[in-house]
């Protein structure tokens, strides 16, 4: 009859779902574990050398008894827990922020091309921080916060722009998709601007600001970062059903299918934003991972949302904190901004992905 | 069933529905026939509220369409469009899944899963259930928005050009699909079907009743023989044909454009 289809019993093809669940399942459970031994391995290494078993009690202090700890000489404790572990978790928490972020854009703009940079969040923060730093208020005592403030109050409000521009009427995905890249146009020039009219000194500290990097993260900030994605990641899992409306069809679609659209772009929107705006305030411009951890998550476990979010958030994190391992120990004592190093590392890995998955993606 | 009076939609000052009166009763099938820019595919974006409509009274078993809640309306009115782009490496089975969602409560339930296996075999997808939505053909995409639609069981279903990219066998494997929906075979209920299509003869052979649409306005509608004839085709189409039938089943041949 019809010789195109293989004949498959119900059986099979319900087996064939259910093994897909669980091939997803456990590549989220790999990814985690791999995570885990990442921080690990990363807690491990520096200019002191520690054992591995050290830096995964380190890691799990919070939760385990103080008797475990007990062994270990106060100064390796004061190390992992001041300086090594912040940064690490500030990795795990800027690699997952961006990615997320990265996927709900995606999704709900249906363009693959979006990132929180392209709408214009990541030039905006950095604007944010250069003013600050122009204005000579960020020493003394106002410590970095300053810049980190200015940054996220920039950030909010070109988000806020964005949202505005969104909410109009009649205006399409690729009208919002458009409007960032004008006003990550805008923003960078405003930057230019400042660094035009700053000081030698004002100049440098505004380009090592851009480079985006993990010097220096403290538990404060990890606490404030962190707080955002947890509030913000369940939010977003919880519309994953949403995007996958909007990535099959657009807001005609997911409208038909029964999503009020208006809201859900404007929560997820708001969400994807604000977890930006945190993450890059105190990092600085990470831009390469939000565009492209969701892409190798799709090309590895597909575009399901479901699973989608929690996987990208994995690959993100793995490829900020592997690219700060590799900026912290190729070149020490000198540290590369992990900017500059996630760029080396992801877009070969990305570019691999994408060429030997030429024939299965719609891209 | 549907029923809708007085509609009008409006692009800019452009008129492209004018007052157009409809009704499809449970267990019909009406085809919506008529030119390019007819009105066609705005008629059934009116009913499924993705167009804002102006002006009119439409109303699903006695109940407002304007009334109903997005997620009220989705469990009512499952609708096809005829294209959709890429679909960011969505799987098949998930596409399909989709249909489920204005029924869901947080999380797909065994039900959910059984009601999207059964649209799989019913529409011989089994073999695509796992690939990629974005590497199949127009043909298999189409396919596949048929039966997101069947398993979102609603007592209306609208298809805008269900057939335009398929296979002879496969045409007729999506209007029979759309006549067992009208019929009840397997699903809760007769439904309604509103169908906007080109091919005259698959309409005239499906259709309980056609509606011929031009530049926004109803010129008849009917049972095939009232409406597919020569002269109907000829002020609507600007094409002169012969309308016949072989046995049971009707076919229209355009001779040339007048």
């Amino acid at each position: 009859m019809n010789d195109t289809v293989t004949p498959v019993s119900r059986h099979v093809l319900q087996h064939a779902l259910r093994r897909q669940r669980r091939r997803n399942r456990l590549a989220l459970l790999a990814g985690v574990l791999l995570l885990v031994a990442a921080m690990t391995v990363s807690g491990a290494l520096g200019v002191q050398k520690l054992s591995l078993a050290t830096s995964l009690r380190g890691l799990l202090a919070p939760v385990l008894p103080s008797a475990w700890l007990a062994d270990i000489p106060a100064w390796q404790i004061g190390l992992l827990q001041q300086l090594r572990l912040p940064r690490i978790v500030m990795a795990v928490i800027a690699g997952a922020g961006l990615a997320l972020a990265g996927v709900a854009m995606q999704g709900i703009t249906r363009n693959p091309l979006v990132s929180p940079y392209t709408v214009g969040i990541s030039p905006a923060a950095a604007f944010g921080a250069s003013l600050a730093i122009l204005s000579g208020a960020t020493n003394a005592w106002s410590g970095p916060y300053l810049a980190v403030a200015a940054a996220f109050a920039s950030a909010v409000s070109c988000a806020t722009l964005v949202l505005a521009f969104s909410a109009l009427r009649g205006v399409s995905a690729t009208m919002l998709v458009l409007g960032g890249v004008g006003l990550t146009y805008l923003f960078s020039a405003l930057t230019a601007s400042v660094q035009f009219v700053a000081t030698e000194q004002q100049l440098s500290a505004i380009v090592q600001w851009t480079f985006g990097s993990l010097n220096g993260s403290t538990w404060n900030e990890v606490a404030i970062a962190g707080g955002v994605l947890l509030l913000g990641a369940p939010l977003l899992q919880w519309h994953a059903w949403a995007l996958n409306a909007f990535a099959a069809g657009g807001d005609d679609i997911a409208a038909s299918l029964g999503f009020a659209v208006g809201r859900v772009r404007a929560v997820v929107t708001i969400v994807a934003v604000m977890i930006t705006a945190a993450v890059v305030s105190f990092t600085g411009v990470i831009g390469f991972v939000g565009l492209v951890a969701p892409h190798i998550a799709r090309l590895l476990i597909g575009g399901d949302h479901r699973w989608l979010l929690p996987f990208s958030a994995v690959v993100g994190a793995l490829l900020v904190l592997l690219s700060d391992m590799a900026g912290r120990l190729l070149f020490a004592p000198v540290i590369i901004p992990v900017g500059i190093v996630v760029a080396y590392v992801g877009v070969p890995l990305f570019l691999h992905l994408l060429l030997s998955s030429r024939h299965k993606t719609g891209l | 069933m549907l029923n809708i009076s007085g509609l009008h939609y409006r692009h800019g000052n452009r008129l492209i529905l004018d007052d157009v009166d409809l009704q499809v009763g449970a267990g019909e099938i009406v085809c919506l026939v008529g030119p390019n820019g007819a009105g066609k595919s705005t008629l059934l974006k009116c009913v499924n509220r993705i167009l804002s409509s102006q002006h009119a009274s439409m109303t699903l078993d006695g109940v407002s369409l304007y009334d109903m809640s997005r997620r009220d309306l989705a469990r009512a009115v499952a609708y096809v469009p005829q294209h959709t782009g890429s679909s960011m490496s969505l799987r098949v089975a998930d596409m399909i899944a989709l249909g489920r969602a204005p029924h869901r409560t947080w999380n797909s339930s065994e039900r959910d899963r059984r009601i999207a296996l059964d649209a799989i075999e019913r529409l011989n997808l089994q073999a695509l259930a796992l690939r990629s939505y974005d590497e199949l053909s127009g043909g298999e995409r189409q396919r596949v928005l048929l039966a997101r639609a069947l398993v979102q069981q609603g007592r209306l279903l609208l298809l805008d050009e269900p057939t335009s990219d398929l296979d002879l066998y496969h045409q007729l494997e999506a209007m029979t699909a759309a006549r067992e929906v009208a019929d009840n075979i397997a699903g809760p209920r007769r439904s309604g079907v509103l169908i906007a299509i080109h091919d005259l003869g698959l309409a005239a052979r499906f259709a309980d009743r056609l509606v011929m649409l031009r530049e926004g306005r109803v010129v008849a509608q009917g049972h095939w023989r009232e409406v597919l004839t020569p002269r109907h085709i000829e002020t609507v189409y600007g094409v002169s044909a012969r309308v016949g039938s072989d046995g049971d089943i009707p076919y229209v041949i355009p001779l040339r454009a007048s």
